[in-house]
């Protein structure tokens, strides 16, 4: 079933178009990969999907109703959550605080003034960190982690607001390589468990034509191709502006 | 009034608006390639006013006289410039945006002490200046030529300022380091040079500015916190980092002063900051303005978690809460009133440690709802004939509505946005309260404010005070470890993150604001009824930032930093006044140490300290 429709998608800042006439539809269940070089747009694919930035063009609905012009926090209501390229949990928090507090938000109980936080959904907080698999760093604070285990509590974070649509950006940047396997195969697994769709952004092409079922490739704003692993491998264009001459070479 | 006159003023205004336009071309230069509101930058002004005087008073008279000591203003203050970079701004590139603010502000304070000791507390009247000291015509009336030649000069200085940037490597490397702080670091810039002389030319405009004022204007030592709120007005009025939009808003500001003055003589003020805010709310950046670059480059003023007391914190307090209850049973009345007050300081304290430490927003005019809640409390006695605890109620209830107004305005913008705009409201409040003397008593303030008969003790009103304030910081404390707290911090330890998991970030600060004004009401009201009396001076630039360095001096990590500032700050003021008069030049100085020294504060101090010693002990 469909469940995101995005149509002519744009956006431009001062004279550079950043995001052009991006098209594309996804359905649920589905494990879709952006790729394209630095500064081709992708990342603010995603601030305009999640209300981040207003586009100056285009439609976006998930499940039939309409995203644009909505608030970032309208949209998460909506079913979307995302991490973000740079790691931004809330540093002065342990894990489990950070999703306490993700979990407060989700169940309208964020301006409760009174019985302590400590006592609001950790059991839930716990095992979301469990299902990524970071439980062990849960009383430690965000600001101290290493970063492959923030990069987890990203995802935690993101799930906890039982999102419908889970939006990506660089999950596994700074990462090793065996961590990165693992992280998208966790990702891999919480779709299919959950029925969601995810979109990552990745440039590790090992990850992306190993768990990807669709790859877009974005390039100076614009979509240069849009297929299963296969086809975008064989895709002429892409070779020559994007992967060079060898399939499956790092995409930086 | 005829069409003469209309023009006149406007001629007039446009003449002062060249001068705002010269000392605010140079705090928006500063601040572009700093990120710093340099609070002494109207320092800077004052001084090269003074120094006009007193240099034309040295040198020969007639004109050399007169443009040389002009120069050589400018040129001192361009030289303190450097040395205010080279000795504190340097240190506070990357620290949290209070601290500069404060660290500026420190040094308003002692340049006002050593004005005061160098130049008397007089006002200064200056010689006009020679060759320029006739009038001309204008429809009949007559008007300054001195005016007309600062008419012109404004557009010849925006002129010269666009050649240094757009003419010159060094301008270049200027505009780059504006633009894009980081890149131009990558790329090689130095920028201590470049700071260092970024802060000579600005602080030289400001000085000139200040020059150019004495054929103008008798010169005060107000001038410095007036001229440089004002030039902040401009700069954001025209959009941050644009010399253009500070021209055409330095001019607007001129005129609308001159007409204000006009039409509500003594609320033009009043009028200035409505535009502001105005403009503000259209266009967030300034009429020519462009969007600030998302990440800014200082840090966040606070990384506390505020964990709820363990059980040792908790007998620990609660056993000092019982010793503080027991006082009155054994100590003098002097000491009741010291603790009293100390009480009153540290719910003061206390609520703008909230605002700032948990919220993350910075507060240069919390004092604006101290004075509203004494105002309120006083005014319900005076005016209404209300009892004391009526009363009481109504003190945090007044300065809570006017914190969730100002809220409304200026918790969407932030940073140091969010510190002007504070400061600029508590400014009106205070012109408010000092020229309805009707109603507010205006300098001579409302007396007779005294509580009821069964609180009328020293140890009645002692024991109520401690009760509230205690209360209120209990609540606080609890509030603070409740989701309410936690989903505000969140927003402060970061806001883009916080909206994209759905919570209502600009909503948690208004209200936070709100509650922080109440409490400082609540503190307000307190203190109106243990003077007796309330003044101007409760809401004036000064509380406020007595309120700061008490945060400060306590310690922004810990929730019992401002009972613990409260007190230190009130032993170091009570000491100070009776040893000597110079009261400022030992505030400013403390101000300095702290930010420069030990930003965090004593309960910092403490903490390390005691990790050290329990890390010591725990080692065999
Ligand atoms: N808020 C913004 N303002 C101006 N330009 C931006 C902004 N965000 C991104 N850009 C520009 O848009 C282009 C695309 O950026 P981005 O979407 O971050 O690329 P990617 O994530 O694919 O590396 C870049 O040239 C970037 O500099
Ligand atoms: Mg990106």
């Amino acid at each position: 079933m469909t469940l995101l429709v995005v149509e002519g998608l744009s956006k431009r800042f001062g004279a550079m178009v950043a995001v052009d006439r991006v098209g594309f539809t996804l359905a649920a269940g589905e494990m879709l990969a952006l790729i394209g070089p630095n500064g081709a747009g992708k990342t603010t694919c995603f601030n305009l999907l999640n209300g981040q930035l207003r586009p100056d063009a285009g439609r976006v609905t998930l499940e039939g109703v309409s995203l644009v012009g909505l608030t970032p926090r309208r949209i998460w209501r909506l079913g979307v959550g995302r991490t973000f390229q740079v790691p931004a949990a809330f540093a002065s928090m342990t894990a489990c605080e950070n999703l306490q507090v993700v979990l407060l938000s989700h169940h309208r109980r964020a301006f409760r003034v009174w019985r302590s936080t400590r006592s609001w959904y950790a059991a839930d907080a716990l095992a979301l960190l469990e299902r990524v698999g970071v439980a062990h760093v849960a009383d430690q604070r965000c600001g101290t982690l290493a970063y492959g285990d923030l990069k987890r509590v990203e995802l935690a974070l993101a799930l906890a607001g039982r999102p419908r649509l889970l939006l990506m950006d660089e999950p596994t940047a700074g990462m090793a390589p065996a961590d990165r396997q693992a992280l998208i195969a966790l990702t891999r697994a919480l779709v299919r468990e959950r029925g969601l769709a995810a979109v990552f952004i990745e440039h590790d092409m090992d990850v992306v034509f190993g768990h990807a079922d669709r790859i877009i490739v974005l390039d100076h704003g614009r979509i240069l191709a849009d297929g299963s692993p296969a086809a975008v491998r064989d895709d002429a264009q892409v070779r020559a502006v994007y992967l060079g001459t060898s399939p499956g070479g790092r995409g930086q | 009034m005829s069409m003469a006159h209309l023009v006149v003023q406007l001629l007039s205004g446009l003449a002062a608006g060249s001068v705002l336009f010269l000392i605010a071309s140079g705090l928006s230069i500063i601040f572009g390639v700093t990120r710093i509101v340099n609070f002494a930058h109207g320092s800077f002004t004052m001084l090269g006013a003074y120094l006009t005087i007193d240099l034309i008073g040295r040198l020969p008279d007639g004109g050399f006289g007169f443009w040389a000591a002009v120069g050589l203003a400018a040129l001192v203050a361009g030289g303190l410039g450097v040395l205010l970079e080279r000795l504190v701004l340097r240190r506070l590139y990357r620290s949290p945006e209070l601290f500069p603010l404060l660290a500026t502000f420190g040094v308003v304070l002692i340049v006002q002490d050593a004005a005061l000791a160098l130049w008397g507390p007089e006002d200064l009247l200056g010689p006009r200046a020679p060759g320029l000291t006739g009038t001309v015509l204008v429809l009949g009336l007559r008007f300054p030529v001195y005016d007309l030649f600062l008419i012109a000069l404004g557009p010849v200085v925006l002129g010269l300022l666009r050649l240094v940037f757009h003419g010159t490597g060094w301008g270049t490397r200027v505009r780059a380091a504006t633009e894009d702080p980081e890149m131009a670091a990558a790329l090689g810039i130095d920028q201590h040079r470049l700071f260092t002389g970024v802060l000579f030319l600005g602080s030289a405009l400001a000085g000139l500015g200040g020059a150019l004022q004495v054929p103008r204007e008798a010169i005060t030592l107000q001038m410095d916190m007036a001229t440089v709120i004002e030039a902040f007005v401009v700069v954001v009025i025209g959009g941050m980092g644009s010399l253009g939009g500070a021209f055409v808003a330095a001019l607007l500001i001129g005129v609308l002063q001159a007409f204000g003055i006009l039409a509500f003589p003594r609320i033009a003020l009043v009028l200035v900051f409505l535009v502001m805010a105005v403009v503000l709310m259209l266009r967030p950046n300034g009429l020519f303005g462009r969007a600030e670059p998302a990440a800014g480059s200082h840090q966040a003023l606070s990384q506390g978690s505020f964990a709820p007391p363990g059980p040792l914190a908790r007998l620990v307090g609660g056993i000092a809460l019982g010793l503080l209850a027991l006082v009155p049973l054994a100590a003098n009345d002097y000491s009741l009133i010291v603790l009293t007050e100390i009480f009153i300081l540290a719910l003061f304290a206390a609520s703008l440690h909230f605002l700032l430490a948990v919220g993350g927003m910075v507060s240069f005019g919390h004092a604006a709802f101290f004075g509203l809640g004494a105002y309120g409390a006083a005014l319900a006695v005076t005016g209404l004939d209300a009892a004391m605890l009526p009363a009481l109620a109504l003190a945090p209830l007044a300065a809570g509505l006017g914190a969730a107004l100002v809220g409304a305005l200026c918790v969407r913008l932030g940073g140091v946005y969010l510190a002007m705009l504070t400061l600029a409201f508590a400014q009106i409040l205070w012109s408010i309260v000092f020229q309805w003397s009707s109603v507010t008593g205006g300098d001579n303030g409302l007396l007779g404010i005294w509580p009821e008969p069964w609180a009328s003790g020293r140890a009645a009103y002692y024991w109520l005070t401690l009760v509230l304030c205690a209360g209120a910081m209990l609540g606080l404390r609890r509030l603070v470890a409740a989701p309410f707290g936690y989903a505000l911090r969140a927003s402060r330890d970061s806001a883009l993150r916080a909206a994209a998991v759905g919570l209502p970030v600009d909503r948690l600060r208004w209200l936070a604001f709100a509650l922080a004004g109440a409490l400082a009401g609540l503190a307000g009201g307190l203190q109106a009824f243990a003077k007796g009396s309330v003044f101007p001076a409760l809401l004036a630039v000064p509380t406020s930032v007595d309120g700061l360095v008490m945060v400060l001096l306590g310690g922004l990590e810990a929730l019992s930093g401002p009972l613990v500032g409260a007190a230190v700050f009130h032993g170091l003021e009570t000491e100070a006044m009776r040893g000597t008069g110079h009261w400022r030049l030992l505030l400013g100085a403390v101000i300095l140490a702290m930010v420069l020294v030990c930003p965090s504060g004593l309960s910092g101090v403490v903490g390390r300290v005691a990790a050290r010693l329990t890390g010591s002990a725990r080692r065999p």
